[in-house]
């Protein structure tokens, strides 16, 4: 095709009658504007998408929504014999275990991202850069079986026995870290989800951290700030927006995360108050009931799950992306 | 004086030793995956894994199903993802540079270069498996090209916004139209970005499993028939793991070696591909 093109252009030059110059260059115009339209179409399709999934989704739960109301959103129940079907339980989870991974997982990942730009000799910070961004590239599925082999274990003999004795005799917060030591459920997939998190949050402040013009920490130094002052005054207030659109991409990537979670949280159909307690989350409940889901008002229900989970990642990713465009701009990109 | 001197001090010890201990638990997490990886995968590779098929618990068994599944339903994600997200990206940034429409599907692709995959993976049941009656591998196909287009699509545009327009300007002022400007000059310029695109989303389709499960489903039995249920690594991962048959859970850990080895080594290659053009990110 491009071939001929060329052919086609090289023989409209050559030809000296106008019969077939024009005709040449008329061949020329159709291809021309044919891969424009190819264009435009594919990056339509994009955007058609996007509006496919909500409008498909939507379509598919519609019979779940109708069925249950708002009682959808606030009943716990999930029971595919009664068909009564809620999903308090598994946006709780959702929530909770995203919560966890970014209590975790975004201290950790600046506090990287402070070491690679700030500490780090220059030699080594393209190999652990680099390391890190290998955490990014391990399939999820990988972090699941990890998990429930190794994470789950140490998790139930030694981390949560821990918590226990020590947490969990406080009066009041203890009962968030009530219960027996089972190793699955809510803390677990919370600290899997951060691990995953971490190269995001990491990637997106390192780079947002060398967008700091050096003449502002440089002044800091020179008025004999220490690494911190200058960590904790210059660049991480001006890079401010930029942080909190990379924070807001990796909780999107945690909320919405399946197979991890659905090995290590347990995948009981409740809300507890502990942390240790087994749980499941929107991903985790459709992956795992899919299969075996009757036509109708369960497959529904859980169509239902995944058009809540949709929204709920869309508006997040969303409002990472608006951040991100506005510290682009700052930047004068 | 001195005291808030020596408290300053001690504050940046403290927060620059916390950001070491973040570092060192960032790497201990990658060492301790890949080292347990190794340790329980290298174990299980044999030319068995590769030439027998996934078998029932008690006969010994390997993945070749599996591994040729996860060939087969990757090759239809790229089939249509490479062509889609590179001729989409064209758009973005030759096209339709400064066209209100596209800073909407630059947006759209943003959000679902990130949207969970699990919430695909409904969208392409819904869409091909639901009316055709069956799960097959052409639908996990699409669900992989749909999670895998946006990041041809993104890494294009940004390659594309690369290349200078002078070099543009250079072919158009000979008379070249503009689609042979963006073919011939445009392309040529950052192909090995283009490469690089494709193989990060290959990487992407490897390892992921959760758009599968309602797709391709999986099969024990050995098929090169897109339109029937196929097997996949990471499906078979995933069965493998959950099994209480310490044969089976072998496998899942060889299997998990191998498609760990296959994307890790996809995503360096690029790495390594774009650092070599040097001044491209």
């Amino acid at each position: 095709m491009t071939a001929s093109a060329i052919e086609t252009m090289a023989q409209a030059q050559a030809d000296s009658g106008p019969q077939n110059r024009a005709q040449a260059l008329a061949r020329l115009k159709f291809a021309d504007v044919g891969f424009r339209l190819l264009t435009q179409l594919s990056a339509t399709l994009v955007l058609l998408l996007l509006l496919g999934v909500a409008i498909s989704l939507f379509i598919g739960s519609w019979p779940a929504f109708r069925a249950f109301g708002f009682d959808f959103f606030i009943s716990d129940a999930w029971s595919p014999p009664k068909e009564r079907f809620g999903a308090y339980a598994a946006i709780y989870g959702t929530l909770a275990t995203s919560a966890i991974a970014m209590l975790i997982g975004v201290p950790v990942g600046l506090g990287i991202a402070v070491f690679l730009t700030e500490l780090c000799p220059p030699s080594l910070r393209r190999p652990i850069g680099v390391a890190i961004e290998l955490l990014a590239g391990i399939p999820s599925i990988i972090y699941g079986i990890w998990g429930v082999y190794y994470l789950k274990p140490i998790m139930q003999a030694y981390v949560q026995p821990a918590i226990i004795a020590t947490l969990g005799a406080v009066p009041g917060v203890g009962l968030l870290f009530a219960g027996p030591p089972l190793g699955y459920g809510v803390l677990t997939a919370g600290l899997v989800l951060a691990v995953m998190i971490l190269p995001f949050v990491t990637a997106i402040s390192r780079d947002v951290f060398e967008t700091v013009p050096p003449v502002l920490k440089e002044a800091a130094y020179g008025v004999g700030a220490t690494t911190f002052e200058v960590v904790g005054g210059i660049v991480i207030p001006y890079a401010r927006v930029g942080v909190i659109g990379g924070v807001m991409l990796a909780l999107g990537r945690a909320l919405g995360e399946t197979m991890a979670v659905t090995f290590v949280i347990g995948n009981a159909t409740r809300v507890s108050a502990s942390i240790l307690a087994q749980g499941t989350t929107i991903s985790a409940m459709i992956a795992n009931q899919f299969a075996d889901a009757d036509p109708g008002l369960f497959t529904a229900s859980l169509l239902a799950l995944g058009f809540i989970l949709f929204i709920i990642t869309f508006i997040v990713l969303a409002a990472a992306r608006l951040m991100l465009a506005r510290m682009a701009i700052k930047e004068g990109r | 004086m001195d005291a808030l001197y020596a408290r300053r001090r001690r504050r940046n010890v403290v927060w620059t030793a916390l950001s070491y201990a973040a570092t060192v638990f960032g790497l201990t997490w990658l060492v301790l995956i890949l080292g347990s990886l190794i340790w329980n995968g290298v174990g299980g590779l044999s030319l068995d894994v590769f030439t027998k098929m996934t078998a029932p618990p008690g006969v010994a068994g390997g993945l070749l199903n599996s591994i040729v599944g996860s060939l087969i339903v990757t090759a239809f994600g790229l089939v249509i993802a490479a062509p889609l997200g590179i001729l989409a990206g064209t758009y973005l940034a030759e096209y339709g540079r400064h066209a209100r429409i596209a800073t909407v599907i630059r947006f759209v692709n943003d959000i679902l270069l990130s949207a969970p995959s699990i919430v695909i993976g409904l969208f392409v049941y819904q869409l091909f498996v639901v009316p055709f009656g069956h799960f097959s591998a052409l639908a996990g196909g699409v669900a992989l090209a749909i999670i895998a287009t946006p990041i041809v699509v993104r890494t294009t545009e940004d390659m594309l916004n690369l290349v200078p327009s002078t070099l543009r300007e250079a072919a158009t002022a000979l008379g070249m139209p503009r689609s042979l400007v963006i073919r011939q000059v445009a392309y040529r310029a950052v192909r090995t970005g283009l490469v690089t695109g494709v193989l990060l989303a290959i990487a992407r389709m490897t390892g992921e499993t959760a758009p599968l499960i309602f797709t391709s489903l999986g099969n024990s039995l050995f098929t090169a028939d897109p339109t029937q249920p196929m097997s996949s690594l990471p499906l078979i991962i995933y069965e493998f793991a959950r099994s209480p048959y310490p044969e089976q859970q072998k496998l899942a850990w060889t299997g998990a070696l191998i498609v760990t080895f296959a994307v890790l080594s996809l995503s360096i290659a690029a790495r390594a591909l774009s650092a070599s053009r040097g001044g491209e990110k």
